[in-house]
């Protein structure tokens, strides 16, 4: 395991990467450069902070600071796919409660059959990865919504107008966002081990765990995410439809 | 005669822009009132109105003697239903616009039900497969006023819907209204139409966003 060693002169030298894509990024005009800047700095200045936390938290293994520590997981998982609702109202709270549903039930489940334990070092990661799928797939249904309600806004006049209630007259919007939301982690199932090696997998066989070990544990992680995702967009989108419309059951 | 409709003071302001005011009406079961006006007078804001789709700024509009605020609004939608000037067809086929009425009553589909109602406005019985973009602007008008015709309402609300017709799809439309006005419907038309304010049973004019001229 510890034939792993990143050491700090390694890192620097791995910069040189971010100078290249850098030197690209100025040569070609794209302008992301200071965007760039900025997330390699965050990147490190966070993973920092959270790997002393993380330290931390494994060391004194504290029910109630593992918990603190996937409530803040939550919380900023709700907070960016709040900033992807562009108005819907009460976007945050439905995030929270989607991605803390997501989240707390799937842990649930894989703590009840013994697929983790119970201890920091397995929820918190575990916690991170439903909860930033479920976070991205959140984002892409509200956007998804956002644009259906406006592209089909004389579709959802008429339904309504035949007599619709919310739900019928939102119903394919809601599906579609649904499918818009779930569609990478889906992607990413069909393509794991043929496209991508995913982080965790790779991570596992990096630090010397038997690759079909560390298969076993990305074949639960796939199952975990697609039941997260799930969860979480078919949560968000029910709760969030019934925004577009006022008390008197009209488009807004 | 029974009131099926009233109209109390009706105004519609939205963020302070005057679009309708003081609009008192009193409408008859099986009437068949014609509106005209100029464009932009507050004809289909009226018509929207009553059906629920917009909110009067003030005043009270009432369904069989109860005011529409108190009325459960998918039902009283289905009772009194309007028809959209350039209505969108939705989903794939002509089939899914059919079936909708049939799905949100939670009523099994009648393929024959809706072939009949196709072939009520000269349509083929065919073409319920097909897909909407292969469809006329003609076609796709037809396919959807038997949409709102498939269960049908007690108030039926018509906003230029032959807009664009030609002669003869507008009389076969002429047609289908005036046998659902026998049986018993109230119909309430919007119109630029010459034809059709010169055959109106009664002419109401809106001008200004106020119920100007009545000719009985």
């Amino acid at each position: 395991m510890n034939s792993l060693i990143v050491s700090p002169t390694a890192l620097a030298f791995a910069v040189v990467l971010v100078l290249i894509a850098l030197v690209i990024n100025l040569r070609e005009k794209i302008g992301l450069e200071k965007d760039m800047l900025i997330g390699v700095i965050r990147a490190v200045v966070q993973l920092t902070v959270v790997g002393y936390v993380l330290t931390y938290i494994i060391k004194v293994d504290r029910l109630w600071l593992t918990g603190l520590m996937v409530a803040i997981i939550i919380f900023n998982a709700a907070l960016n796919a709040n900033k992807r609702a562009n108005g819907i109202p009460h976007a945050f709270a439905i995030s929270l409660l989607a991605i803390s549903t997501a989240t707390l039930l799937t842990i649930a489940l894989l703590v009840l059959t013994h697929s983790v334990r119970f201890t920091p070092s397995q929820i918190v990661p575990v916690s991170g990865m439903i909860a930033s799928n479920s976070m991205v797939a959140i984002g892409l249904a509200y956007r998804s919504m956002n644009a259906s309600f406006h592209d089909q806004r004389q579709g959802v006049l008429e339904r309504l107008a035949l007599g619709a209630t919310l739900k019928q007259a939102s119903n394919a919007i809601v599906r579609s966002a649904i499918r818009t939301g779930m569609a990478p982690t889906i992607d990413s199932a069909k393509t794991v081990g043929i496209v991508s090696l995913p982080g965790m997998m790779s991570g596992l066989i990096f630090a010397g765990v038997d690759p079909t070990k560390a298969i076993m544990y990305q074949i639960m992680v796939t199952f975990m995410l697609l039941a997260a995702t799930s969860i979480g967009s078919v949560i968000a989108c029910y709760i969030a439809y019934p925004q577009f419309y006022n008390v008197d059951l009209q488009l807004r | 005669m029974t009131l099926i409709l009233t109209l109390d003071q009706v105004n519609y302001a939205p963020q302070g822009k005057t679009i309708l005011s003081d609009i008192d009406l009193e409408i008859n079961e099986n009437a068949f009132i014609t509106f005209t006006g100029p464009s932009g007078s507050g004809k289909s804001t009226l018509l929207r109105l009553i059906a629920t789709l917009l909110t009067p700024t003030s005043g009270v509009i009432k369904y069989q003697g109860q005011p529409q605020a108190m009325l459960p609004k998918p039902h009283y939608r289905q009772e009194v239903s309007y028809c959209f000037q350039q209505p969108s067809l939705f989903g794939e086929t002509v089939r899914d616009n059919l079936a909708f009425p049939f799905s949100i009553r939670n009523h099994p589909w009648s393929q024959k039900r809706a072939e009949q109602a196709l072939a009520s406005v000269e349509l083929s019985e065919a073409m319920i497969d097909a897909p909407i973009t292969s469809l006329s602007g003609g076609e796709k008008q037809r396919v959807a006023l038997i949409r709102n015709l498939l269960f049908p309402p007690k108030v039926l609300l018509l906003d230029e819907v032959t807009t664009g017709l030609d002669s003869d799809t507008k009389d076969c439309v002429h047609r289908l209204i005036a046998s659902y006005h026998q049986q018993g419907m109230t119909i309430l038309m919007v119109t630029h139409d010459e034809t059709e304010i010169a055959a109106a049973e009664a002419l109401l004019e809106i001008r200004g966003g106020r119920l100007e001229a009545k000719h009985e």
